[in-house]
């Protein structure tokens, strides 16, 4: 290969990567969509993050909350939080986790009070979703932490408190480890002949007797 | 059977009448091939529709299945919930073919109902830890570049009924939240280099337009290598029961993530810990902890025929069918026991054999009345073996709710019967 053309196949090279790094660093813009307006930002960015980042300002009182959650919430969800019917308990169920019938409650499960604000505000009362102010959201939040026995009844919750509240379960949860804990289920080689004694059948789905009133019916949540 | 089903009750009786079998004893053709004593009416007899003329072109506009098969239909278990706007459905795979789940069949689960959107007022939109926060409205979607992609949705609470043992007669209500679709969609990275993630932004949240403003953190790791948005399945826009207009497609992993209704799009730094990932969807062990952010879905199986709501009708030869998937990766193997899982038989893999997609497999057997004890393990691209439901216990507990991928058992019965047991 003579001087020059070496020099030019250089320069093509050079040339070349600086483009793949332009691409790299600058994905290829469409121009498609337009740039969202801080009012539409502000409409429907009313998500609270689980260390309460997003937040509105407000307050509100165990007591406020009390009445809001008579006139708004008990019907379904029972005067104590118990849940009435089948409708989802609120409360109770404190310490019950390693039980053979665990509780799964905002008292005994939920790990953070800034999801409960998020979730309440978004979606209850279910039905008429989107209705609650950020002050009565704050009360009724306050009431059902009072419910679980996690503030005293003179309690104010407000978005400088808020994400200071201490959850019974907060430290309850672990990240996703199946593939150390469950690492034999990798197995290279599965039995295939006489794998195990004869098999006994030990319950039946008939004898289950599983009726659409059955309270005790597991449930899918 | 109709009666049976609207007042809800799940009986054994309606089951088995559903399959067309009224009570016990069934009296089993032994053979195919013997020989009938009279001309089968069905070749000797001139049938109506042979003479007459049936529906014009205008009849079926949108076409639905024949009417013999009115009884293939999504099913409620109505116990599981309070009411039906937050409740699950769930797909009948005893009466499917191939790979493709029908639109009008694909399981439901909704927490507030089925929301009716009109397209002309959807908007998308990305903001937080972007260089510019964009609105997208459909029609700009689908100006975009698109792919499709055949993979299943698994409710993470499939089988979550069955963690303390044998609870529902039917692979429809045992193994039904799952469905598997062609999505259509945009690449959701197109959408998020369009609006330039920062360099702290490590989690995504998506969050949904219906009224219960269904939201789940995504980290960006996944959004940028498969997920779509998906605005078809099958050939045609989304139903609105799996979120018309627009649906996230998050490929292997627990189907409540596929956002429905899909409206906004926040980017940020760590993630959410919304209801749904603290509340609900978190696997509880037998310690009192409970795992978080268990996106995969493990590899699973299912005999979908024989199965309580497909009964073995004819002795001799039969078809043994089923499904197996795997959020790792593809279907490399599965094997089938009818001996209760002392030993196992390598069953043969119906193209075609997908990613993350569920897939089609079958072993021919004879049969003649004995009893059965039939499973199915799926073993993945990974190496992943579909683990028994004891050894499944053994580490989870019982309480875990969700990622149930244990072994399922059928015991078919002489007279053809088959009823879910559990196994010791
Ligand atoms: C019409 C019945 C109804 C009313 C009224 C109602 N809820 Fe609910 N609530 C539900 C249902 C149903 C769910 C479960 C929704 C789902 O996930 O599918 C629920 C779930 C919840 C949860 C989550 C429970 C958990 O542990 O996951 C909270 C918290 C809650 N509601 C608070 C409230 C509050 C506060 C009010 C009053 C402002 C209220 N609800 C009014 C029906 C109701």
């Amino acid at each position: 290969m003579s001087n020059s053309a070496s020099r030019i196949t250089a320069l093509v090279v050079g040339l070349l990567a600086v483009a793949a790094a332009d691409a790299a660093e600058k994905p290829s813009k469409m121009g498609i969509g337009r740039p969202a307006l801080p009012e539409e930002i502000a409409a429907w960015d009313t998500d609270v993050q689980a260390d309460g980042r997003g937040l509105p300002p407000g307050r509100g009182t165990v007591k406020q909350g009390e009445e809001i959650y008579i006139a708004r919430c008990a019907s379904c969800h029972g005067e104590f939080g118990q849940g009435a019917g089948r409708w989802p308990a609120l409360a109770g169920g404190q310490g019950s986790l390693k039980a053979d019938r665990p509780s799964k409650t905002i008292g005994s499960f939920w790990s953070a009070v800034a999801p409960l604000y998020d979730y309440t505000r978004r979606t209850m009362p279910w039905g008429n979703a989107r209705t609650l102010s950020a002050d009565e959201t704050y009360a009724v939040v306050a009431f059902l932490l009072n419910l679980n026995d996690i503030v005293p009844d003179g309690f104010e919750l407000n978005d400088r408190n808020l994400a200071s509240v201490k959850m019974p379960n907060a430290t309850g949860f672990s990240a996703d480890d199946r593939e150390v804990s469950e690492k034999k289920f990798w197995n290279k080689n599965p039995c295939m002949k006489n794998c195990r004694d004869v098999p006994k059948i030990t319950g039946r789905a008939g004898d289950t007797n599983v009726t659409p009133d059955a309270k005790s019916g597991p449930k899918v949540d | 059977m109709r009666e049976n089903w609207s007042s809800g009750r799940l009986t054994r009786r309606g089951v088995f009448s559903a399959a067309g079998l009224a009570g016990a004893s069934v009296a089993l053709p032994l053979h195919a091939l013997a020989q009938s004593a009279k001309p089968d009416p069905a070749i000797s007899e001139v049938q109506d529709w042979q003479r007459q003329l049936g529906d014009g072109v205008d009849k079926r506009a949108y076409g639905t299945p024949s009417k013999f098969e009115a009884h293939v239909v999504r099913r409620n278990v109505a116990w599981l919930t309070a009411a039906p706007e937050s409740a699950a459905n769930f797909t009948p795979l005893h009466a499917l073919d191939g790979i493709i789940t029908p639109s009008g069949l694909c399981f439901e689960r909704h927490h507030s109902g089925i929301a009716e959107i009109d397209p002309a007022k959807h908007r998308l939109m990305i903001n937080g830890l972007v260089d510019k926060p964009l609105v997208f409205t459909m029609d700009d979607l689908r100006r975009m570049p698109r792919t499709s992609r055949i993979c299943f949705l698994e409710c993470a609470a499939n089988t979550g009924m069955e963690w303390r043992g044998a609870q529902l007669n039917g692979c429809q209500f045992t193994h039904g939240m799952i469905h598997n679709v062609m999505y259509t969609g945009v690449p959701l990275k197109l959408l998020l280099d369009e609006a330039g993630l920062k360099p702290n932004a490590k989690w995504l949240m998506l969050e949904g337009g219906d009224a219960s403003g269904m939201n789940r953190s995504l980290p960006t790791e996944k959004a940028l290598s498969d997920v779509l948005l998906a605005f078809a399945m099958n050939g045609e826009a989304l139903r609105p029961e799996q979120g018309y207009p627009l649906r996230a497609v998050i490929p292997g992993w627990e189907g409540n993530l596929w956002v429905k209704w899909l409206r906004r799009i926040e980017v940020g730094d760590k993630p959410w810990a919304a209801r749904e990932e603290t509340a609900r969807y978190t696997d509880l062990l037998a310690d009192g902890r409970a795992r978080q952010y268990t996106f995969v879905m493990d590899a699973k199986s299912v005999v979908t025929n024989p199965s309580p709501q497909a009964p073995l009708k004819y002795r001799g030869r039969n078809l043994l069918s089923g499904f197996a998937w795997s959020g790792r990766g593809a279907v490399k193997r599965v094997d089938v026991s009818l001996d209760g899982g002392r030993n196992w038989k390598t069953a043969r893999l119906e193209a075609p054999v997908l990613d993350k997609s569920m897939t089609r497999f079958h072993l021919d057997f004879d049969w003649n009345g004995e009893e059965l004890m039939v499973q199915s393990r799926a073993i993945d691209s990974t190496g992943y073996v579909q683990p028994d439901k004891q050894e499944l216990r053994r580490i989870r507990g019982v309480n875990s709710v969700y990622h149930n991928n244990g072994i399922q058992s059928w015991l078919v019965r002489g007279n053809g019967e088959v009823e879910n047991v559990e196994l010791g």
